[in-house]
């Protein structure tokens, strides 16, 4: 449908960004414990913090997971404010009794919150004592995901960067992936590679302790995601290299995702073109069904996952869409770049928020879709607006070929939900 | 420190929360880091609401610590009002801001705001969410109402609906209708759909009828002692709570006890005899301490079930629900700990749940039924047709909520006559529930057709009376009846089926 083709004049990544600092309207780092606690199957997440952030979890977690599930909050009380002794005493014991309760753990991580941050409770050095006493059938990590250092994204960022230092180490020439994807599109990813004659490829983080990836200064490896930011640099510092790459989402950035790879590892372009034609068919057919409905719609994003950038690129250029807005939370340029050179000039990019002044714009634009938190989505679908919230594209499946089609239809779907609807509201 | 999983309450500014959007014309100024913006979805998602609460968060970060983290809260407060206009505003802060101690309230005031701004301080470390909207609402009454002439004819105020409650905002409308009965007006009715300016006409009410006293007490015993209004301690939920909240009311506004209860059909239903089943059913509940209060009377005396346990969360209303589980000859469980109160039901093994989002889930993991009674609830629990559980409608909703997760009479009749069959038995669940409920885990009986694989069609035969015997079972368990005759049969080596058979059958299978 579209061609691929580079872009004669300006692009997104020459467009100044437009930098707020107001009030923002964003989850923290912990809600990335959602998925990471589904992703690694014997690693426990124990916040540190308040019955705020006890409250966070459950609330962004819905009762999807109700069964006992492997992440819980240390929840500091007044006796732990009064004296740092005391937390770091109650703070062992609880470990050793979850520990004791939960044998299949075999990695913890304590993760830190804005209240543990402001009394500067010490967790990496926690991590350090709990990892000598419960070696080596557990081991213990330290990240922070609170509010006031990490947004939403970055707190899976902050883990798997601590989870980097210590990784064996190895001279092999190997690939290897950093993201947390659901199994099936991981799955997906490696035998796409592997029929590309790359491999085997790794995989960060792991689904079990034992199966964590070795790195060492022949590591070639890529991001499955834009917010990766720290992952990236504490990668570098292992001498690891980073295959620059748009995102692969939709047809096209799978391609380019691939491709660089490919590059990388030598694979001729007879062999890319035989793995990949089929699914790149697939893929666009499935887009086009979506698209007819996407196309030539204006869309608006409000900053949330760091997705925004890449999906812009999706949007604007697989499903014909045009970008007024794409706010992010924050943007890595180097990693943002690729995708940036795609989009041609003409939307708002910005970065941080002041989410009235950014409401008043997107009420202004009126977009034909708006992609926006969970706060926001009825409030703007009240006022008319369709919306889609974007912490669905956080918890979906929706990297690669096979679900080009399926992301497209995430955006596609209020739009056709609004169309077919033929009741008035009330009043 | 404790270690928690899923919480039955959120932080005491939550409740602060609940109290700022069920209003209008307030403001909440939350000094916050910018995750607290969750609870924004709180009310936009789980109840559906159409509009952003009115809270502003200052969203401070890491850099602004130590350096401006004050003047950031100015800067919301003055860009919040400019925004906003509204007629007051409350400030306060969340648990992190608690520790940096910017003092809030100070800095407002030092603001100059040309609004009524209160102060809330709500110890995060220390008190939970119904603390919050009890300290919330009280301080607003504080500030804003006063003493003054009483309205002409008698009125009253209803106090304690909030945002996110439990069934609330239909709850106001039945027990409006109850204080009309009697010849009383409502003067206010607040948090729900106030606006500061109301609150300052409170003081005009004969009474004050609480209706949820985890929301309102504070504020009401307030209430009683500067503007000299009684208030009433009677919850009414449930036919028999009702009537005596409607004494009550009466009692202390001087009028005569009238009530027009041709909307109720709870007696009825109740007595009428396919009932009967519901006799003696072993019920456990727990929930906020109000409902759970209201509905082990609804549930004993007027269902005429068995409570076998009950408890709240709110540790504030600790007492009252111990001596009611005195009364009910069972040990109250008073716990915010949700795996505790998985372990009490799980000791108790009553035969269904009457709780929160929470005992849903346990309901669901120990395959017990469960109707939800009480805060916490998810988005189903928000419906969009009329439910409240007070007044006369409320006591028909109840029938219904309560007697709905159970099998229906006959069926259970028909279950105990053929209990193992595989599709037609306790663990597939209601049959009006579309086989949803299953126990999630154990407790399901063996399915027939593992332990009989061997069976076949012309081993056996139906002797003509049998035949005729079993064509007098209802059509819709016919087939399952014919099969565990057949699976008892086989499992015999009885080749020829008899009328006795088909009792033997039955009788295996019976309880
Ligand atoms: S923003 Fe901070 S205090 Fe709030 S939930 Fe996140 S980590 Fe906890």
């Amino acid at each position: 449908m579209n061609d691929h083709g580079p872009i004669s004049g300006g692009t997104c990544r020459d467009t100044p960004v437009l930098r707020e600092r107001g009030q923002r309207e964003v989850f923290c780092g912990l809600t990335g414990i959602i998925w990471l606690h589904r992703k690694m199957q014997d690693a426990f997440f124990l916040v540190v913090g308040s019955r705020t952030c006890a409250h966070l979890l459950q609330s962004a977690a819905g009762v999807m997971i109700f069964a006992e599930p492997r992440f819980g909050t240390a929840i500091l009380e007044e006796s732990d404010l009064a004296g740092l002794a005391d937390a770091n005493e109650e703070l062992d014991r609880e470990v050793a009794r979850l520990l004791s309760r939960r044998p299949d753990i075999r990695q913890l991580f304590l993760v830190g919150s804005c209240p543990s941050e402001v009394i500067k409770l010490d967790l990496d050095k926690a991590a350090e004592r709990l990892s000598a006493a419960h070696a080596p059938h557990v081991r213990v990590l330290s990240y922070s995901g609170s509010g006031i250092e990490t947004t939403f994204t970055q707190g899976e960022d902050a883990c798997l960067a601590s989870m980097v230092p210590v990784l064996p180490q190895t001279d092999a020439r190997e690939l290897l992936l950093v993201g947390a994807l659901p199994d099936v599109v991981e799955d997906q990813a490696l035998q796409l590679l592997a029929d590309l004659g790359i491999g085997p490829a790794r995989v960060l983080p792991a689904r079990r302790r034992d199966e964590a990836p070795a790195i060492g200064p022949n590591t070639q490896y890529a991001l499955l995601q834009p917010f990766l930011g720290e992952t990236a640099a504490a990668l570098d510092r292992r001498g690891a290299n980073r295959i620059s790459a748009p995102f692969p989402f939709g047809e096209e950035g799978t391609t380019a995702w691939l491709a660089a790879i490919a590059a990388e590892f030598g694979v001729d372009a007879k062999t890319f073109e035989a793995v990949t034609s089929a699914p790149r068919a697939r893929a666009r057919k499935a887009v086009a069904a979506a698209a007819a409905t996407l196309s030539d719609k204006s869309v608006f994003f409000f900053p949330d996952s760091q997705l925004e950038i890449p999906l812009a690129r999706f949007l604007t250029r697989e499903c014909g869409m045009q970008a007024i807005e794409i706010g992010a939370p924050f943007i890595h340029s180097d990693l943002a770049a690729p995708d940036l050179d795609l989009i041609p000039e003409g939307p708002v990019i910005s970065e941080g928020q002041d989410v009235d002044l950014q409401l008043d714009r997107a009420r202004a634009a009126r977009p034909d879709l708006t992609i926006c938190g969970l706060g926001l989505a009825n409030p703007l679908e009240a006022e008319g607006l369709t919306t889609k919230w974007a912490i669905e594209l956080v918890f979906s499946p929706v990297h690669f070929y096979e679900q080009a089609g399926d992301l497209a239809a995430l955006f596609a779907r209020p739009l056709r939900r609004r169309a077919s609807l033929k009741v008035e509201a009330a009043e | 420190m404790k270690l928690t999983v899923w919480t039955y309450e959120g932080p005491p500014h939550v409740g602060a929360m609940r109290v700022a959007t069920a209003m209008k014309g307030l403001h909440y100024v939350l000094h916050a880091p910018q995750g607290d913006t969750y609870a924004d979805l709180l009310f936009t998602m789980i109840e559906r609401r159409n509009h952003r609460p009115p809270v502003t968060y200052t969203t401070f970060q890491d850099r602004d610590l130590g350096s401006d983290t004050a003047s950031l809260f100015k800067t919301a407060c003055q860009d919040a009002y400019a925004r906003f206009k509204p007629e007051a505003m409350i400030v306060g802060a969340s648990c992190t801001a608690e520790l940096i101690q910017d003092d809030p309230g100070g800095l407002a005031e030092a603001l100059g705001l040309p609004i009524p701004v209160i102060a809330l301080e709500l110890p995060s470390y220390q008190r939970k969410e119904n603390f919050g909207t009890d300290e919330t609402f009280f301080q607003l009454v504080r500030h804003l109402a006063q003493p003054m002439e009483r309205t002409e004819r008698k009125s009253v105020n209803i106090l304690g609906p909030t945002a996110l409650g439990f069934r609330h905002r239909d709850d106001v409308t039945e027990v409006t209708a109850l204080v009309n009965d009697l010849g009383l007006d409502v003067n206010v009715v607040a948090p729900l759909g106030a606006t500061p300016s109301d609150l300052t006409r409170l003081g005009a009410a004969h009474a004050n009828v609480v209706l949820y006293p985890e929301h309102a007490e504070t504020a009401a015993r307030h209430l009683e002692k500067t503007c000299g209004q009684p208030w009433t301690k009677t919850v009414p939920i449930g036919v028999g709570a009702t009537r005596d909240f409607v004494r009550e009311l009466s009692r202390i506004c001087g009028v005569e006890t009238t009530s027009d209860e041709t909307r109720l059909r709870l007696p009825w239903w109740s007595a009428s005899v396919d009932s009967t089943y519901l006799t003696g059913k072993r019920v456990f509940l727990f929930g906020d301490a109000t409902h759970v209060a209201a509905m082990a009377r609804v549930a004993r005396d007027e269902i005429g079930f068995e409570v076998a346990g009950l408890g709240c969360y709110n540790r504030e209303y600790a007492r009252p629900i111990r001596k009611l589980a005195q009364e009910y000859g069972v040990e109250a469980l008073v716990s915010d700990d949700y795996l505790e109160v998985e372990q009490a039901i799980a000791a108790a093994a009553p035969e269904m749940i009457l709780g929160t989002q929470m005992e849903r889930h346990i309901g669901k993991r120990l395959g017990i039924p469960c109707a939800v009674i009480s805060a916490p609830v998810h988005v189903q629990d928000y419906p969009a047709r009329y439910s409240p559980v007070a007044g006369w409608e409320g006591a028909n909703v109840l029938f219904d909520t309560l007697v709905h997760p159970l099998v229906m009479g006959l069926e259970e009749h028909l279950l105990t006559m053929f209990r193992e069959d595989f599709e037609f038995s306790d663990a597939a669940g209601p049959s009006h529930h579309g086989g949803a409920h299953k126990a999630e885990a154990g407790g399901q009986p063996p399915d027939p057709r593992s332990t009989s694989g061997k069976m076949k069609d012309e081993e056996l035969h139906w002797a003509g009376a049998a035949e005729k015997e079993l064509r007098k079972i209802p059509f819709f368990v016919r087939g399952k009846a014919k099969r565990n005759t057949e699976i008892y049969a086989a499992e015999r080596g009885v080749s020829e089926i008899t009328v006795e058979t088909l009792y033997e059958a039955k009788a295996h299978y019976a309880r």
